[in-house]
């Protein structure tokens, strides 16, 4: 009854049939494996915030949220804004080549934003996705928890995760554990100071 | 129970046994798996640890199972559900302080258990593929324990997962995208512990209990070693049975019962007075409910991760990524797996070898404990750099045994238990 079993057929029909059945496998998974993707209501939440920037004082900072994401909005002082190229030999990333941040962030150079008042950037070490902590001054105890990082120190933010420190526009200095400089947003400013997270261009959500 | 029919003769049991006998080997389970599996008589205090990591997980799953009763999976209600589970569920209190207190005594028994490898050598041919299945409920564990620690949606538990997720990130180019899927969202959200909630009570328990069943498995069929490094199997009786080894019942049984009742003496000790055990069993900042917008002033995880969330640390971001520590942290897990090979040791045990061995050993359980020390302390002052130096010795501990173990000076082995 086995004599005349042609095995080359038997084993491609074998293969076949595994190869099929791993295809359908793999196809199958599809569905699972994409249900774990942001919903349709996660992305839906992820639209633009509109920020009124016009209220903030010099020095002073705001936190919104952006897609679930804490981002910071600074009015930096004129003061401030005259040592900003100062000090790009410190830097890890001085012209932001290896950072995230749109094309039109990167094109400003030292200062990182739109309008160079306002610095706009996500609070999100690009370490390990701590908050960084706004350190204006070296040692503020309500902002640094005891964390005093000297004299010297120009103002900027800290990671109290991991000890990354960022100048004041977000561009992480050498040797930190951070290896790029805070991610930038796609933002816009309006002319009265409101500031739009999450579209490059107002007339897009007018 | 009077139409049982008669013993069809062949020499097992009669009655209800031999009815479910003739339909499922209960009693050959019961005799090849405990009643004549035949263990080395001179078993010592490192080999409770096995059985305790079982007495562990059966607390970890009882317990588990109540809580889910009461816990809401979602980022609106699952710290308050915590909360009134602590609070307001009679008992809840203890479930839950048993279930905690249980995550951090697996892995106290589990890293004795795996010490015990090192120190008999019950990694070694031809035990390695029980010794890679304990590798991979160790890595299964770590899942389990880190997945169970996002859910009571505490501060420490929303930050820490945002750190241990982001570790995906840095894999270059599908980084981000895989980042994204994992959570769900564009950050740790609702639908990340809603699906890390189902991982942790369904899918990696279900691994786990399988991977314990092989494990055990295959320690049934190679046979247990035994402090003396030796096998019992070279010199059996006229009965077939190793004149060195013991039932496993009732012998050990019954000893065990006794580690049993030490280590439940120990673990109701932490339950009732100490339960957060002053922060390294239940970490402080969660008590406090996730807060997308305020980062605890310093993150770390629970104590069991430290020694790795160190050498994560220990490593810098190089060429414009910090891909390099997650390496790091993944190796010192992977290496583990190769013990078996690494060890070119003639002998098996810790008692015949010579002192370059014991003094490697000594040096890599400093390191490891240090390791634990710096991934709970701040990233400044003497830790980083003691961070480096030992996750050096680590690797050098596994990497170089090769050489080492070939360098040292053994003492001759008995042929029988001692």
């Amino acid at each position: 009854m086995n004599e005349d079993v042609d095995h080359g057929r038997r084993r491609l029909l074998t293969a076949a049939t595994v190869g099929t059945g791993a295809v359908g496998l793999g196809v199958a998974a599809v569905p699972f494996l994409a249900s774990w993707q942001p919903s349709a209501r996660a992305k839906a939440l992820g639209a633009p915030v509109d920020v009124d920037a016009s209220k903030l004082e010099e020095g002073q900072m705001l936190k919104v949220v952006w897609r679930g994401q804490p981002v910071f909005i600074v009015r930096r002082p004129k003061m401030v804004l005259e040592l900003l190229g100062g000090h790009d030999e410190a830097l890890a990333d001085p012209n932001s080549n290896s950072s995230a941040q749109p094309a039109y962030i990167k094109s400003s150079g030292a200062a990182r934003a739109r309008h160079p008042e306002f610095w706009v950037g996500l609070a999100v070490c690009t370490h390990l996705g701590c908050s960084p902590l706004a350190a204006f001054e070296p040692n503020d105890a309500s902002q640094l928890s005891g964390v005093d990082l000297g004299r010297s120190w120009p103002g900027g933010f800290y990671c109290p995760c991991h000890g990354s420190k960022y100048d004041i526009s977000g561009r992480v200095y050498k040797a930190q554990p951070a290896p790029t400089n805070l991610t930038v947003p796609p933002y816009a400013i309006t002319a009265d100071a409101h500031i739009v997270i999450g579209v490059d261009d107002v007339a897009t959500i007018a | 129970m009077a139409a049982i029919p008669e013993n069809s003769g062949s020499g097992d049991a009669g009655g209800l046994l031999g009815w479910i006998d003739a339909r499922f080997p209960l009693s050959k389970l019961w005799r090849e798996q405990v009643s004549e599996y035949y263990a080395p008589k001179n078993f010592n205090f490192w080999y409770y640890f096995g059985v305790l990591s079982l007495v562990v997980l059966v607390n970890q799953m009882v317990t588990g199972i109540f809580l889910t009763m009461n816990y809401k999976p979602s980022a609106a209600e699952a710290f308050a559900s915590v909360e009134y589970i602590m609070r307001d569920v009679d008992w809840g209190w203890l479930i839950r302080y048993m279930h905690s207190t249980g995550a951090s005594a697996f892995f106290i028994v589990v890293y004795l258990h795996m010490f015990r490898a090192l120190l008999y050598g019950s990694a070694r041919r031809p035990r390695e593929l029980l010794w890679i299945f304990g590798c991979l409920i160790f890595v299964m564990l770590m899942a389990e324990a880190f997945m169970g620690y996002v859910l009571p949606w505490g501060n420490m538990s929303f930050w820490g997962a945002q750190v241990i997720v982001s570790l995906f990130g840095s894999i270059p180019v599908i980084g981000g995208s895989l980042v994204e899927w994992i959570r769900g969202d564009y950050v740790i959200a609702d639908a990340t512990l809603n699906r890390f909630f189902a991982l942790h009570v369904a899918a990696v328990p279900i691994a786990l209990i399988f991977l314990v069943i092989v494990h055990l498995m295959a320690l049934h069929e190679v046979g247990s070693l035994n402090p003396d490094g030796i096998e019992i199997k070279q010199h059996k009786g006229a009965d077939g049975h190793p004149l060195d080894g013991i039932p496993f019942h009732p012998y050990y049984t019954v000893k065990d019962l006794v580690g049993i009742v030490v280590f439940l003496l120990l673990f109701s000790g932490v339950i009732f007075f100490a339960p957060t055990l002053g922060g390294f069993f239940l970490e402080t900042p969660n008590f406090e409910p996730a807060n997308l917008l305020q980062t605890p002033p310093h993150i770390s995880p629970v104590w069991y991760f430290t020694p790795y969330y160190a050498m994560l640390r220990a490593v810098p971001s190089f060429a414009g990524t910090q891909v390099w520590g997650v390496l790091v942290l993944g190796s010192a897990v992977v290496v583990l797996f190769f013990l078996p090979w690494l060890d070119h040791s003639p002998v098996k045990s810790i008692r015949y070898r010579g002192t370059v061995y014991k003094i490697a050993l000594a040096i890599f359980s400093v390191a490891f404990v240090i390791l634990g020390l710096c991934g709970m302390k701040p990233p400044s002052g003497v830790y980083p750099l003691l961070a480096k130096i030992c996750t050096t010795l680590y690797f050098a501990f596994f990497l170089l045994m090769p050489w080492y173990t070939r360098l040292d000076r053994v003492k001759p082995v008995p042929q029988r238990v001692t």
